[in-house]
């Protein structure tokens, strides 16, 4: 279709007409993107930018550090940044040290896939109160990333708190509740294990507004929680009135889900399980049909103390099922709460179109429609919800927007684009220095080799001048 | 440079107890990918027939004890997405579906399977994971289709893709 014009250096094509697409954003989203355009056209370059020095996004700091197997995916990722038609730019913000609009100029175009940085806030009175963390911070803290590692949570108190019932949460539950001999084989951090070594948090509450057949959560990660050593779950059984006669109409994972969760609560276990919550020393349970109120401080005023949490009864049923208030109330005390009730998409760079209300970038299969050139893929794309595949899927999709726009020439891509040649040029004015796919190989390296001295995958480095520091070594 | 990555991702997978493993490739490599020693003996081959997602069959020739992830490997078959998390039940992109006879051969489902299988798109009641059907000669012949990933919303007007 096009032809191969100009210099070439190392299959690169430096003043060329090739396309050349930048990809904002190194977790799977931009990945899986990169990935795909760059099966689709043999002539396409794909630049991907990450404002860490480090790539993979949430498969390095969301995936729970007891689902290796989840972060499988970084390997193809690696196939793709060491492509000959792909390169890897971190430690570039994108908004500050280059702007969407120098993107565009310089790119045939820009594929938006830097993720959900923000949290929803529960929007009650002692939201702020210590004690209190976003399950993004806290997955973020015990993961090591750089901005979570000042969290410090104080885990001396007995009882905690999740509000929400999604996998984020029940992976917030399995890591407080975890037996250390399971966490130190993991590539959790030193100082997030020494903090949960010396932990004194026996029971953990997961909250939700609505009921059992509204759980946001898999199948997997409760049968985890089930059977999690050390601990017993704890449920209050009229939660669950009604719950099997409904089952037989559901669809089967659904099916599956729920029924796990009503013998969990209502059946005796077998006589090895029966031993095994006898002799635990750790509690967790959902706590369904309640809706967080306020979060009441300590007699100092600067601490959590306690939860109070509305009661709700549901109208309506199955996934479209509303939670009403019943007008009484609950506290439940504890010194530590968690709300896992979604991640957040923030606007970047004010050129770009940012639905508020939705939180993500308006498009129409990926295609940001007020700006030509301009797509986005991810959570970006269609909200925080959904698991690696997902991104997957939404990514490839995208990537087929945009090679469509190619083919049929609404992108012009016979005008010729400098690309990244263009763009390190101003991050050099700015005394920005990008770090390269083989730079990060440096620190993968030294970051295994520390695991390795102490039976783990890796020992992550936790500060970003920890890894520029190895990157320029 | 991509050979030794294979070697070294393979000697890790086997550390990790996962003994008959194959590398995972997306689709990207030029070449074929290191896969477990075989002996070549033609009569110890059995065929699959898979159906891609444009209606396609396309068919192989693969070994007992090769799971059907592995055969889309060594084969490069070039299934988008395929087989995400190498083969280690941690997501549902392998999902293949069958016709009831051979459904009935391929031997009983894991909790652990069907955790994952739930969450595959467009599941059906003779769906199972690529990664978890290990072949043997009584499943020579079978055919195993790729389903949709995701809702094609999208309306192909030419023809074009």
């Amino acid at each position: 279709m096009l032809f191969f014009k100009g210099i070439v250096v190392r299959g690169k094509a430096l003043l060329s007409t090739c396309p050349k697409v930048c990809v904002v954003g190194g977790g799977p989203a931009g990945f899986y993107t990169a990935q795909h355009l760059i099966k689709a056209r043999q002539d396409v370059q794909v630049d991907v930018y990450e404002r860490l020095p480090v790539p993979f996004g949430l498969v390095r700091f969301g995936v729970a550090p007891d689902h290796p197997e989840v972060k499988n995916v970084i390997n193809t990722f690696t196939q793709t940044a060491k492509h000959s038609r792909c390169s890897f730019y971190g430690n570039v913000n994108v908004g500050k040290d280059v702007s969407v609009a120098e993107l565009l100029r310089s790119y045939h175009a820009v594929v938006l896939s830097y993720g959900a940085e923000g949290n929803r806030s529960v929007g009650v009175p002692g939201e702020h109160l210590s004690g209190v963390y976003s399950a993004k911070d806290f997955v973020g803290w015990y993961n090591g990333l750089p901005s979570c590692r000042e969290l410090d949570p104080d885990l001396s108190c007995d009882t905690a708190v999740v509000l929400g019932q999604g996998n984020v949460a029940l992976d917030v539950a399995r890591i407080l509740l975890s037996p250390l001999d399971i966490l130190k084989k993991t590539d959790i951090t030193q100082p997030a294990l020494d903090a949960l070594a010396a932990s004194r948090v026996r029971s953990v509450w997961i909250v939700g507004r609505r009921g059992p057949m509204q759980v946001a959560c898999t199948i997997k990660e409760l049968r985890e929680m089930v059977t999690l050593p050390g601990t017993r779950p704890e449920m209050t059984p009229s939660d669950f009135e009604g719950v099997k006669d409904a089952l037989k109409d559901l669809p089967r994972p659904r099916k599956r889900l729920t029924e796990l969760m009503v013998k969990t609560a209502l059946e005796r276990p077998g006589e090895k399980e029966q031993e095994r919550w006898n002799s635990a020393s750790r509690v967790w349970g959902f706590r369904f049909f309640r809706s967080p109120v306020e979060v009441l401080p300590d007699a100092e005023g600067k601490k959590v103390a306690a939860v109070r949490l509305a009661v709700n009864r549901l109208e309506g049923s199955g996934e479209g099922a509303q939670a009403v208030r019943s007008g009484d109330v609950e506290d439940v005390p504890c010194g530590l709460v968690i709300s896992s009730i979604g991640y957040k998409s923030l606007p970047i760079d004010a050129a770009v179109p940012f639905d508020s209300r939705r939180a993500i970038v308006p498009n129409s299969m990926g295609r940001v429609q007020q700006v030509l050139g301009l797509y986005c893929s991810g959570w970006l794309k269609t909200g925080p919800t959904g698991v690696i595949a997902t991104t997957m899927n939404n990514s490839f999709d995208t990537a087929r927007s945009l090679m469509e726009d190619m083919d049929s020439g609404k992108l012009d891509v016979s005008a010729e684009k400098p690309g990244s040649l263009r763009i390190r040029a101003l991050l050099e004015e700015k005394g920005v220095e990008p770090v390269v796919f083989s730079d990060w190989e440096k620190i993968d390296s030294l970051e295994v080799r520390r695991g390795e001295a102490c039976g783990k995958p890796r020992e992550k480095l936790l500060s970003v001048e920890e890894m520029l520091a190895v990157a320029r070594s | 440079m991509a050979l030794v990555a294979a070697l070294k991702r393979l000697a890790f997978n086997s550390l990790r107890g996962y003994s008959r493993r194959t590398v995972a490739v997306s689709g990207l490599t030029a070449h074929r990918s290191l896969t477990t020693v075989q002996p070549l003996r033609s009569e110890n081959k059995v065929t699959v027939h898979f159906i891609n997602r444009d209606g396609e069959k396309i068919s192989v020739k693969a070994s007992p004890g090769d799971t059907l992830l592995d055969v889309v490997i060594n084969e490069d078959l070039d299934f988008d997405g395929f087989g995400a998390c190498e083969g280690t039940l941690a997501c549902s992109t392998c999902h293949l579906i069958f016709n009831e006879e051979v459904y009935k051969k391929l031997g009983p489902v894991t909790d652990e399977e069907m955790d994952m299988l739930d969450l595959a798109y467009g599941l059906t009641d003779t769906s199972r994971l690529g990664c978890q059907i290990c072949l043997t000669k009584s499943l020579d012949g079978i055919v195993a289709r790729v389903p949709e990933s995701v809702a094609d919303i999208r309306q192909t007007k030419d023809g074009s893709s």
